[in-house]
């Protein structure tokens, strides 16, 4: 089995990111700044009926406007629509505002259906249906042991009914695609993910062969596991430069990414935990309704754009009844969105947790510690209490003084973070510049800079030495960027192109060792031809399995309802840190992100109408500047399991921390998330319950 | 850089602005119209009617002059991204509630979404493009490197632009000026606290990393 090296020279110390210069100086072009020779905007037509049976759509006097070059179907002309947002048809013109002009024009004939947007409503024996088969799923069931009889016998019982919200991705850059279609080869430059899943999604949407596609993504404006096909979008940027014979962009409005473009699915989860008198956790039962919209695949847990949750979730109950039921409304379908599954299930437990550790008299740290097997997290617990100041931190519920309350919790996550798969190929020039090539992408997580420092670790070299090439199906394949599994497959890939290259470079000149001091001298000798070598993910370099906690402690104002985040204690381990910078910057974006989902975040749809209410960041929440609290990241650095993703595990403890801290504050607990002033005020009965929209 | 205020911008802003108080006084108190009326008329006369066809649009960015044929419905984000073509400065909302378009209109935060470009005429429009002299970086575009205040890079261009005019108001900025100053450029990768980081470093001012790695030791 391979091995890196011990100790690691470049890897592990902190690198500032290659294509800082190129992003902060404007220069860096995305997919959405793409603008080849004689490109062409386009525009979709999103349907705005929730349901809809359509019998007409008129394309002939947006073909007749100025500039307007292609209009094509996004469908057929007949169809049964099942969104709001869902897409029609779309439009190729000079200009956007040409293109804003013909989508106006487009008239359609349609017959609004019954729909149905609430989960609650949805799950009514009268309510619409949403597709063919009934809107509540068959359940998926795991069950063990003898529940009825272990929950009886436990000496604590704690129930509840724990709700999130569907969450919205809004990624910066929306989802989109510029296409060039000519004599059946189509480029893509594409916001995505992967480029090779594009890359497949366009040969299947536009039936041709896949050598024939190339797709790009140099930069990209965030995408959070909702980034990995060509979409709808994508096929129609396909087919109006095929008809407009011209390259098309396509890029959603931030409404359309709200619409269409995925979402972390909601969910109802009914808890019901038992434990003994020793505090060992004993029988759960769960039972949790959640919507992935339309989408039909309804089991999986949330990847695969389902609704399940990771449930049961980090403890062992040895007695266990889980029921996971899918619930289909007339909105957009759901996708994967970083740890899908996750913070729902870890909000969920975490929060009926604390209850028992209450119900019990214990402390609700000690109680997490008597209870998680993870050696891990055990030792994350342990290292970030003591900087937390748990100990002396940890109040009963309710007893703070005065009408801002403070308060302290904790909460738990794990998650894969494996991966395998990729290849790569290193080239050395006769100068000594190394270029190294990987149909990877960066989303923003580091991984172009990733590639440059296992790189240099290899030729002993710096990684500002290096040139990276990623992005682009033409390189030596690397798959999608999901799961956290991206430095797991690459690294590794990189590591042994670099070394086959270094071994054909001592062949080839007979030195010995090439690296370091050597290098320049020794790459000359290579003469006129540089020297390149492939590589793949090898067993060794990358292992699975993180484990995170969050400490949480906030202020919260009792008249007002208003919650203050003032610390975030976030203890992870991501096996070798290949760039402590880079790590401390994902584990930051995950604390804001759960924060966001925590007390900011929900796609709110109107029951009358069945269209989105919170169309942009005005209304749709997320956490700015001035919501950030003091973050402070501890990475546990553990290299013998080699590299390890830590995208994921870093957005899951947050919702559950701050739901614990709140209720330790408070003294009552908010079942429900986003935890807003309302729902605070609700809680301290000070105002009624909000009705739903 | 001294503010310029043209007659026909500015004008355009007050009149409507006043025929807008105008006409919701009429509800309330008809007494005033004629007051209202005599201020409209004092607010310089109405720009002649332009569009709505593409008419010729002249703007400064980045201190070099250029010429455009853009229809009057043209927002300075898109005469920058469409027309010129700059994409460094992003669009990302188009509804003012992100900052991802934020450029320097004569030195002061201006989101370009909500700028129409015929209304930026005779103003110095400086975009992300226009911050860094001959390839030499300026301090807060260094300190963004340094400090990982980037991850995606999308909003980076706002904030950076948005940092440039807080120091420029507030040399020794204090972490709750950087965050009142940034608050209306949002992040969805979550770069906040190194954002704190560079707006500190740039301008000479301490800073402590927070991230602790410990090393190796067993787990159990």
């Amino acid at each position: 089995m391979a091995a890196w090296p011990n100790p690691t020279q470049v890897m592990g110390k902190p690198a500032t990111r290659l294509d800082g210069p190129a992003k902060v100086t404007g220069s860096a072009k995305y997919s959405y700044d793409v603008q080849p020779d004689g490109w062409l905007f386009g525009m979709i037509l999103c349907s705005k009926w929730p349901a809809a049976t359509i019998t007409k759509i008129d394309l002939t006097k947006a073909q007749g406007m100025p500039g307007v070059k292609a209009a094509v179907l996004a469908g057929g002309e007949q169809r049964t629509v099942r969104f709001y947002g869902q897409e029609l048809a779309a439009v190729a013109a000079t200009t956007k505002q040409q293109c804003l002009d013909a989508i106006r024009a487009i008239e359609i004939t349609a017959t609004p259906l019954p729909f149905v947007v609430k989960e609650d409503d949805a799950m009514k024996p009268d309510a619409p249906l949403v597709a063919d088969g009934p809107n509540v799923s068959d359940p998926s069931v795991k069950a063990e042991g003898q529940v009825d009889a272990a929950m009886a016998a436990a000496a604590a019982v704690c129930e509840g009914e724990l709700r999130t919200p569907v969450q919205l991705h809004h990624a910066l850059e929306t989802h989109g695609s510029t296409v060039s279609y000519k004599d059946n080869h189509l480029t893509a430059w594409t916001s995505t993910q992967g480029v090779f899943s594009v890359r497949d999604a366009f040969a299947g949407a536009m039936q041709m062969p896949q050598s024939n596609i190339e797709v790009i993504c140099d930069y990209m404006g965030g995408g959070f596991g909702a980034k990995f096909g060509a979409g709808v979008h994508g096929g129609l940027a396909a087919k109006l430069s095929q008809a407009a014979g011209a390259p098309v962009k396509v890029m959603l409005t931030r409404l359309q990414e709200g619409l269409s473009a995925g979402n972390r699915p909601s969910s109802i989860q009914k808890i019901k935990f038992g434990a003994d008198k020793d505090g060992k956790l004993v029988a759960a039962t769960v039972e949790n309704h959640g919507s992935p919209g339309i989408s039909g695949s309804r089991k999986t847990a949330g990847g695969g754009g389902g609704a399940n949750i990771a449930t049961p979730y980090l403890y062992h109950f040895p007695n266990i009844n889980v029921q996971q039921y899918g619930v289909l409304m007339n909105t957009g379908p759901a996708s994967a969105f970083r740890a899908p599954g996750h913070p729902p299930a870890s909000f969920g437990t975490e929060s009926m947790m604390d209850e028992l550790a209450v119900k019990l008299g214990m402390d609700p740290l000690q109680f997490r510690l008597l209870n998680d097997d993870n050696p891990v997290r055990q030792r994350e617990y342990k290292e970030g209490a003591e900087r937390f100041g748990w100990a002396t931190k940890y109040q009963k519920p309710g007893s703070s003084p005065g009408p801002v309350k403070t308060g302290v919790g904790c909460a738990g996550g794990g998650w894969g973070g494996g991966g395998k798969g990729s290849e790569a190929e290193a080239q050395i020039n006769p100068d000594g510049t190394v270029e190294v090539r990987c149909g990877t992408q960066d989303l923003g997580t580091g991984s172009r800079t990733l590639v440059a420092i296992v790189a240099a670790e290899a030729f002993g070299l710096k990684p500002e030495q290096i040139k990276v090439k990623i992005g682009d199906t033409n390189l030596p394949f690397s798959g999608g960027s999901g799961g956290s599994s991206t430095s797991a497959s690459v690294s590794p890939a990189i590591w042994d192109a670099c070394q086959n290259a270094l071994a054909a470079l001592q062949q080839q000149t007979g030195v010995p060792d090439a690296r370091g001091a050597n290098w320049f001298d020794t790459c000359k000798k290579l003469g006129i031809n540089p020297l390149s070598a492939r590589g793949k993910w090898q067993e060794g370099l990358s292992g699975s399995g993180a484990g995170g906690v969050n400490f949480a402690e906030v202020e919260v104002d009792t008249e007002t309802g208003f919650i203050r985040i003032k610390k975030i204690v976030a203890v992870h381990d991501c096996g070798l840190i290949v760039n402590p910078l880079t790590t401390r910057s994902q584990i930051n974006g995950g604390v804001l992100c759960g924060i966001g989902y925590a007390l900011y975040e929900e796609r709110i749809m109107d029951r009358q109408t069945g269209v989105l209410l919170n169309t942009s960041f005005d209304s749709y929440k997320i956490a700015n500047i001035a919501d950030c609290p003091d973050i402070d990241v501890i990475l546990i650095d553990l290299p013998e399991r080699g590299v390890i993703g830590i995208g994921e595990p870093a957005v899951i403890p947050p919702a559950g921390a701050i739901a614990n801290a709140v209720a330790n504050a408070i003294g009552v607990r908010i079942h429900s998330l986003p935890i807003t002033p309302a729902k605070v005020l609700a809680a301290l009965g000070k105002v009624p319950n909000m009705p739903s929209v | 850089m001294k503010p310029k205020t043209p007659a026909s911008a500015s004008a355009l802003d007050r009149r409507s602005f006043l025929k807008g108080i105008g006409t919701s006084a009429v509800a309330v108190a008809s007494v005033q119209v004629g007051a209202m009326a005599d201020e409209i008329n004092k607010a310089a006369p109405a720009p002649a009617l332009q569009g709505p066809g593409a008419v010729p649009v002249s703007l400064t960015i980045n201190g070099e002059k250029k010429d455009f044929q853009l229809e009057p419905r043209v927002t300075l984000l898109d005469a920058l991204r469409y027309f010129s073509p700059l994409t460094g400065t992003k669009e990302v909302c188009d509804r003012a509630t992100c900052g991802a378009c934020s450029v320097l209109i004569d030195g002061k935060l201006t989101y370009s979404c909500m700028k129409l470009a015929i209304d930026a005429q005779g103003h110095e429009i400086t975009t992300i493009e226009g911050l860094a002299k001959d390839g030499q970086l300026t301090p807060v575009q260094q300190a963004f490197i340094d400090c990982d205040a980037l991850m995606c890079g999308f909003c980076t261009p706002g904030m950076v632009l948005a940092t440039t005019a807080l120091l420029a108001e507030n040399p020794k900025p204090t972490v709750d000026d950087v965050k009142r100053a940034c608050s209306g450029n949002l992040c969805r990768c979550g770069t906040y606290p190194h954002i704190l980081n560079a707006a500190l470093k740039a301008s000479g001012q301490a800073v402590t990393e927070t991230v602790t790695v410990i090393h190796h030791g067993s787990v159990a």
